[in-house]
């Protein structure tokens, strides 16, 4: 390791749309080194990353490479300095072949012919160096699986000469044995002396890989630190440590009849996403669901509703066994989703807003939706959505807080039993947030069942009556509603339990939690046991 | 560190080439379409190979061979192009009224047919990659542009093909019509060009992904164009051979459907409709099979409404066939296999490398 850096970021600064989202970050880049890039969601990694790659240009501050200013308009500028990125999603043409995907647009000629036996050698070469003899170059992509997939990205950035190779989640979408192959060839990266800048969420791989970790939170680099002078717990409480600024209502008295009895109850659920989901939630009741970014969150949500089913475990509603197979079914049974993207999936954009309102009950109960349908003024009414066109204008021009307004109308239109809220707030201003959480506490009130999804941890936190925290498909655990963020980052991480964090005096252990201290709702201590409790 | 235990996955021998590609698949689609046709028409105490009905299904074949060429360097672009039709009816009125019986202005008038119909191809090419405008409406449009033209100047036969370029129409070599032979010439250049040239290459990328080929460094707009400018062409060459045929130009063969019957031989090939897989070989198998069945269908005096009705299924069932093949497989990891829940695994081992320390695996790590 040499003691100039060979990439050095200084004050970068990005806004959009007005919203700062990096606050002056500075970054250090050695070569042959792993430099982690830690935070919560939301907390400038990947915007950063991007910077680097040039997709995105920094409003202030300055990026050296060798000591030189260079300036990044473009990813291909970036690529040709030897600054390469591996975005989750892929940049490469299934359809063709390793070697034409590692040399697309740098396709090697002999006397003006692509010659491409010399494009198949040199791809070989490169996987041969770095031990992956098992891919063809000849192999189309597609065949491929998603590991050797990221394996091809990252001999397409070697191919073009890099010397710094980002990675944004490169484990996101891996299997175990997969995660393997990747920990090989960075150890191989590292002995060509690249620079690697690593994004990942999971902690195991932070602590295998990295040699040096910068913590970002809301924008601003709290800290960089050799992985050697941290632990695990100490990195989480660096994440997170924020004070829980927002100001949830309070519970309303519960005044519904079906308030705690069991509306759902999900029995070892599974599919090829999710394994073992163990779920009850009962009238009066709001679950949140907490876990990073794929750990099978949204996946639960749409087994609920009938877009992925559960191809394992049972699902009961209001005691009867359902087993959706279409968003319809799901509706009739009973159960109802805010999805996390409203402009694909909650609305039609182009209609009006009280069209938009009868969506639901016209497709699912066309005999009764005039008679339901009345009810749609009062609830937008109720919902304080406030539209200058009246109810008529087209949805598309509403701002995202009344957009989502509508999504919930058209729900509550159809009298869910059981609510899934999948990122409710995402995207939606304070005024509209504030308004998301009484519906929320009022929907409970009246016995209605609310699974919350939502990666804003104090949100989360706020407004569950009890947390279930997934990790990687499964259930980690449960933890009671007044958790501290990080013990809910700590399990969600998979963080090991004897070295998570200390805890704030005020705030319960969640660690303590099966043996009894006081679990403030009835509805917690259920007849059944959770046994995911009990594991680590 | 040593030689990689890679993953099982690493080590399938994926690479080599267990599966049948498409192409071979259509070529022995050929070989079975021709082969029951041999056996229907000889039922009816006919012969399917006789040299007349060969030079009939071979010069049905160099028609729509040009046409078809053209369209699959669009298509693999992930373009359309609806004009080509118009386009050789164009081509034939053109040629034939620039030769105008004298055998010294062939050249001129070949010149004059393909000069036009390559600045058609440019302006399609540039409708849809600088106005972006969707294909599909570009080239219709640019379609009903050329037939009003041609409705309003050309009623009926115009201009004289002197009959020293008929020959490109009716000579043979043996059996082979020399427009086949032309034909196939053409289309084994394409194939070189798109396996072995830059611009090859790029149509593939730009069909694939464009994002992705933008990303590469590829300039995107460049095969798009070069696609439509060779597809038009190609038309006009069609339009040559019409001509050649007819003797004169003719403005009404628009009305026969060429563009369509184009992109069924071009899917019947196996390339894909949105683009960025496929190729020339295919095509020239799709087309070698619709001209198969018309020649079948004429030998056997079939009704002409059964005969498209035949056709339109044939087509639909053949991509029917190759999109079970292709369900879109998105790179998302099955993280839980569907049957049972699969024991909890021991997480994998870190790296051979030293890693500063080794705190719990994660867990919930299931396979």
């Amino acid at each position: 390791m040499t003691d100039r850096p060979l990439l050095r970021m200084k004050g970068i600064t990005k806004s959009f749309l007005g919203v700062r989202v990096l606050h002056g970050v500075d970054l250090d880049l050695y070569p042959g080194e792993l430099h982690a890039l830690v935070g919560e969601n939301g907390a400038g990694k990947s915007t950063l990353m991007k910077v680097l790659a040039g997709v995105h240009r920094a409003d202030e501050g300055a990026v050296e490479l060798d000591g030189t200013p260079v300036s990044f308009d473009h990813p291909v500028r970036a690529q040709r300095a030897g600054v390469a990125t591996v975005f989750q999603e892929f940049n490469l043409l299934p359809e063709r072949t390793v070697a034409g995907n590692v040399h697309l647009g740098r396709e090697i000629r002999r006397r003006g012919w692509v010659d491409v036996r010399a494009m198949e050698r040199a791809t070989g070469d490169l996987l041969d160096d770095l031990g992956l003899e098992g891919i063809s170059p000849r192999a189309k992509v597609r065949s491929l699986s998603v590991a050797e997939q990221q394996v091809v990205e990252i001999v397409k950035a070697l191919s073009q000469d890099a010397r710094i190779i980002s990675m944004d989640e490169p484990t996101a979408s891996l299997a175990d044995h997969e995660v393997e192959v990747l920990y090989r060839l960075i150890a191989r990266l590292r002995e060509r002396d690249v620079a690697l800048l690593y994004v990942s969420h999971r902690l195991k791989e932070i602590f295998d890989l990295a040699t040096t970790i910068t913590v970002l939170k809301d924008g601003h680099r709290v800290d960089t630190v050799a992985a050697g002078d941290i632990g695990p717990a100490e990195l989480v409480r660096t994440m997170v440590g924020r004070p829980v600024s927002q100001v949830f209502p309070d519970r309303v008295e519960p005044r519904g009849e079906r308030v705690g009895e069991v509306r759902l109850d999900v029995r070892g659920g599974g599919n090829e996403q999710v394994d073992g989901v163990d779920l009850t939630v009962r009238g009066g009741e709001i679950v949140g669901l907490a876990g990073l970014q794929g750990s099978g969150r949204t996946e639960i949500a749409q087994a609920l509703f009938g877009m992925e089913r559960f191809t394992r475990g049972e699902v009961r509603v209001d005691g009867r066994r359902v087993d959706p197979r279409s968003p319809r079914q799901a509706v009739r049974s009973g159960v109802v989703l805010v999805s996390e993207d409203r402009k694909t999936q909650g609305l039609a954009l182009n209609q009006s807003i009280l069209a938009n309102g009868r969506l639901a009950l016209d497709a699912v109960w066309p005999l009764g939706a005039r008679r339901r349908s009345r009810r749609i003024p009062g609830i937008l009414e109720s919902l304080e959505l406030v539209a200058r066109g009246g109810h008529g204008q087209e949805v598309r021009f509403l701002s995202g807080g009344n957009q989502q307004k509508v999504v919930l109308a058209k729900w509550l239109a159809a009298d869910p039993g059981v609510m899934v809220l999948d990122e409710p707030t995402r995207g939606i201003d304070v005024g509209a947030k504030q308004a998301v959480y009484r519906l929320m506490r009022e929907l409970s009130a009246e016995g209605v069942a609310i699974v919350l999804i939502s990666s804003e941890l104090p949100e989360l936190i706020g407004m569950s009556d009890r947390l279930v925290v997934l990790d990687d498909g499964r259930v980690a655990g449960e933890l009671p509603a007044d958790s501290s963020e990080e013990a809910v980052m700590a399990m969600a991480t998979g963080a090991p339990p004897d070295e998570a964090p200390e805890q704030d005096p005020e705030r319960h252990d969640p660690r303590t939690l099966g043996g009894g201290p006081p679990v403030s709702d009835p509805p917690e201590n259920g007849p059944r046991s959770h046994p995911e409790e009990a594991a680590p | 560190m040593t030689r990689s235990p890679v993953s099982p996955s690493l080590l399938d021998p994926r690479s080599l080439p267990t599966r049948i590609g498409t192409t071979a698949l259509v070529y022995a689609a050929l070989v079975v379409i021709l082969a029951v046709s041999a056996v229907l028409v000889s039922a009816q105490g006919a012969n399917l190979f006789t040299p007349a009905n060969t030079v009939d299904l071979l010069t049905r074949s160099s028609l729509l061979g040009f046409l078809a060429i053209g369209m699959t360097l669009v298509i693999l672009c992930r373009s359309l192009d609806l004009s080509v039709g118009y386009v050789a009816a164009l081509s034939t009125v053109v040629a034939a009224t620039v030769m105008a019986g004298d055998p010294g202005r062939i050249a001129l008038g070949v010149g004059a047919a393909l000069g036009v119909c390559a600045l058609i191809g440019l302006a399609n090419g540039l409708v849809v990659t600088k106005l972006r405008v969707n294909p599909f409406i570009a080239t219709l449009g640019m379609g009903l542009i050329i037939k009003g033209y041609l409705d309003t100047n050309f009623q009926g036969p115009a201009g004289d093909v002197p009959s020293a370029f008929q020959v490109f129409g009716y000579a043979r070599i043996g059996l082979l019509p020399v427009s086949t032979v032309v034909m196939l010439v053409l289309a084994a250049v394409a194939i070189w060009a798109l396996a072995r040239t830059r611009l090859g290459h790029h149509m593939y990328a730009v069909g694939g992904d464009a994002e992705v080929a933008r990303l590469s460094g590829v300039r995107v707009a460049t095969p798009v164009v070069t696609a439509h400018v060779l597809c038009s062409v190609l038309a006009g060459v069609a339009g040559l051979l019409l001509a050649a045929r007819f003797g004169t130009g003719n403005a009404l063969v628009y009305g026969n459907g060429y563009e369509l019957e184009a992109i069924a031989a071009v899917v019947l090939g196996g390339t894909y409709l949105l683009g960025g897989r496929g190729g020339v070989a295919g095509t020239i198998a799709g087309v070698l099979i619709l001209a198969t069945l018309d020649t079948v269908f004429n030998v056997l005096a079939v009704d002409p409404f059964v005969k498209d009705v035949l056709r339109g299924t044939i087509v639909i069932a053949a991509v029917a066939l190759y999109a079970r093949g292709q369900l879109s497989r998105a790179a998302v990891r099955v993280r839980f296999p569907s049957g049972g829940t699969p024991p909890p695994e021991d997480p994998p081992d870190p790296p051979g490398g030293p890693s500063p320390r080794d705190p719990e695996p994660a867990v919930g790590g299931a396979r």
